[in-house]
């Protein structure tokens, strides 16, 4: 399925774009974060949550074909 | 793609003091509340590594920053007694000693605000994907983490 990735803060410094669009022949979150991991091997020493349809999930939740974002620490307020 | 849009809460640059004085300006037409609190977050000059911080360049996924305020607000609305409740937030670059956030709760007594203002402000920290670039005097610049 075709998924749009978006990046923000220092994980878009390391992948050197906010917002892509990968075709991903994976089922789950953890497997998406692996083909990441080998297109930015740097994403490895960052820390990050992951949000998919705007909601916080785990590596083991399932790709339901929404919009994922790589959240590093917040820092509002 | 959720397409539920929330209010917005960011405006682009420092919150301006003529824009808070104006929001307290506009409550005194409603005369069920006794009592006001406001936070305002204010950029630090911190000194990292014998550096200077002199802005903060604010960044967020804002559909769910946006999303993440407004359940902050039903929350907070179903915990206390409020009559009504503000929240800005800035997006850019903000100056060190300029404001950042302005949160504004309202309610007919005081002690429910002291205790709503602390419990949205800690959410707001803990909840809501801002992201702060600190540029340091020498333009060169790390990513703020909230503690």
């Amino acid at each position: 399925m075709l998924i749009t990735i978006k990046y923000f803060g220092q994980i878009a410094e390391v992948t050197q774009k906010e917002e892509e669009q990968l075709e991903v022949n994976k089922n789950s979150v953890s497997g998406l974060l692996n083909t990441l991991y080998s297109k930015y091997s740097d994403l490895k020493n960052k820390d990050f949550q992951i949000a998919q349809n705007q909601e916080l999930v785990d590596l083991d939740a399932e790709l339901t074909g929404a919009e994922i974002a790589l959240l590093p620490p917040f820092a509002g307020g | 793609m959720k397409d539920k849009k929330f209010k917005n809460v960011f405006k682009e640059g420092a919150i301006s003091s003529n824009f808070i004085e104006n929001s307290i300006y506009k409550h005194q037409t409603k005369t069920n509340i006794g009592a006001h609190n406001i936070f305002l977050g204010q950029v630090r000059a911190d000194i990292i590594d014998g550096k200077t911080v002199s802005a903060i360049e604010y960044t967020a996924y804002e559909d769910m920053a946006n999303q993440k305020f407004h359940e902050i607000r039903e929350s907070a609305f179903k915990k206390f007694n409020l009559t009504c409740m503000h929240t800005y937030h800035s997006l850019g670059t903000v100056k060190a000693g300029e404001i950042c956030l302005f949160v504004f709760v309202s309610s007919p007594r005081r002690k429910v605000v002291f205790e709503a203002l602390e419990y949205i402000v800690e959410a707001i920290k803990a909840n809501v994907p801002v992201f702060g670039k600190e540029i340091f005097e020498d333009e060169s610049h790390q990513w703020k983490k909230n503690k």
